[in-house]
């Protein structure tokens, strides 16, 4: 009879220490993809409320390809496309955090632009006159009161993408999942799953603790 | 122009699509003076404002505000607006007073106050705090400062507003409707306020629903209806009127008694 389950034929410490290196790519995945993806929507936001059809279409249209294929589909397509048409050779974790950024940017920027369309008309009025400059009017007024109503909604996201990382395994990139494939093949053992699963777990613990707290700090005024 | 006089609209027309919301509007303002602009809603008392706020823009007439042009006519009778640093100087001599405050909820009552005269008008921070605070003194606000909006009754967040609107130190002041989003036990803090200001001499137009304030407040009453002036003049002489429409609205006022 096979057993699938052999616990004392796994070496923990080297178990741990092999899922721990996938976690720290997991983690700079997640952080190089928020850093970048978070002021990219911002502006991909923007430019889809242009009221100039020939920048707004084009943006849909992004958003539209980004929002409705697999992400999954779209690191493959971006890991492959550089090197077997263009013959440009990439690296696997570069492609990673580009498909990442500009996938979650789509998904951010809607984000942005509901709750900028949110905030009531008469703020700008306000603003516009008392003098403020549109720019002025954007950064001061309306993006603080947007940054407040976005929070729950990127904390949602955010979590999303601690466990999106695990498709970039399909290009080949050694993070948590495919660490823990890889010692499941050696051990065949779903244990590896399982601390794979606890790790998953705890970044995700920390990110929600992150945003509640920023949530709370947010507090100070309602509206 | 009158050497006093200043705000001059001047056949001004306005739509949005179909409506005409501004039938050739023309109304001038002397320096001090207090003018109230009734009429039931849908009238088009609120676009007037808006217009000469420049939160609107009129298809034809003319406005000249302080001696400025703000729009004229070209030879097609389409209304042409002045350039952006005209149109800023314009919108500064202007304060504006809304229906529904908006004051930002995410400043204090203190920085709403100073924030138009530190990032606009570039007033150093402790001057532009100097003022708020006097204004807030005044206002009887004295200790909501570091309160915010939501922290505020609504006449509270409306007399906060008229300081940020003062706090730029205006030529003259406009309020759009400015106790109607009010429970009536708090237009009176609010009224007061306009008062005082009235009797410092600051040029007001005041388009309100209040008959009694209207009547006791200004120098001369508008009265407005389907984008027209139906009838102008002293308070006393509009509330005695024997024209049909404004015997009409003023009637039903005094019927539902608002």
């Amino acid at each position: 009879m096979i057993n699938y389950v052999m616990l004392s034929a796994i070496n923990y410490p080297a178990l741990i220490q092999y899922l721990a290196e996938g976690t720290l790519t997991v983690l700079e995945l997640f952080f190089l993809t928020i850093l970048l993806s978070l002021p990219l929507g911002l502006l991909v936001a923007r430019l889809r409320m242009s009221r100039y059809k020939v920048i707004q279409l084009p943006v849909k249209l992004y958003l539209l390809i980004m929002r409705g294929t697999p992400l999954m589909l779209q690191l493959v397509f971006f890991m492959f496309f550089p090197s077997m048409v263009l013959h440009i050779p990439v690296a696997r974790l570069p492609v990673a955090v580009f498909s990442f950024t500009i996938n979650y940017a789509a998904y951010f920027a809607e984000i942005y632009r509901g709750s900028i369309e949110s905030i009531p008309a008469g703020q700008q009025e306000a603003a516009y006159v008392l003098g403020l400059s549109p720019m002025q009017t954007f950064m001061r007024i309306t993006l603080p009161q947007v940054v407040k109503r976005i929070v729950p909604a990127i904390a949602s996201e955010s979590m999303t993408l601690v466990k999106d990382t695990a498709l970039a395994s399909v290009i080949g990139v050694a993070e948590l999942f495919k660490n823990a494939t890889s010692l499941k093949a050696t051990y065949a053992s779903v244990i590896p799953f399982a601390v794979a699963a606890v790790f998953y777990l705890i970044m995700n613990s920390a990110v929600a603790l992150f945003y509640s707290r920023v949530e709370k700090k947010m507090d100070y005024y309602k509206g | 122009m009158p050497a006093d006089e200043i705000l001059n609209v001047s056949h001004v027309s306005k739509s949005f699509g179909e409506l005409d919301v501004l039938k050739d509007m023309s109304l001038a303002v002397s320096r001090g003076e207090v003018v109230s602009v009734i009429g039931p809603s849908g009238s088009g008392k609120s676009t007037l404002l808006r217009v000469v706020n420049q939160l609107e823009r009129a298809e034809s007439g003319s406005i000249n505000v302080c001696g400025q042009v703000l729009c004229q006519n070209d030879e097609k009778g389409h209304a042409v607006y002045a350039d952006k640093a005209v149109l800023k100087s314009i919108r500064l001599a202007i304060g504006l007073v809304f229906q529904n405050f908006n004051l930002f909820p995410h400043y204090s009552i203190l920085k709403n106050i100073t924030e138009a005269p530190i990032q606009v008008l570039k007033k150093n921070r402790e001057e532009a705090e100097g003022t708020a605070r006097e204004l807030l003194r005044k206002l009887g606000l004295a200790e909501k400062e570091s309160a915010y909006p939501c922290q505020l009754s609504g006449g509270q967040q409306q007399r906060a507003a008229i300081a940020r609107a003062l706090a730029m130190n205006p030529q003259m002041i406009f309020f759009d409707e400015p106790t109607s989003a009010l429970d009536p036990e708090l237009t009176g803090e609010v009224l007061k306020v306009i008062r005082e200001l009235a009797e410092e001499h600051m040029t007001m137009v005041v388009v309100t629903h209040e008959m009694a304030f209207a009547s006791e407040l200004s120098d001369r009453i508008i009265f407005m209806d389907q984008g027209v002036i139906i009838e102008e003049g002293t308070p006393a002489a509009v509330f005695a009127s024997e024209n049909e429409r404004t015997r009409q609205f003023l009637q039903h006022y005094a019927k539902t008694g608002l």
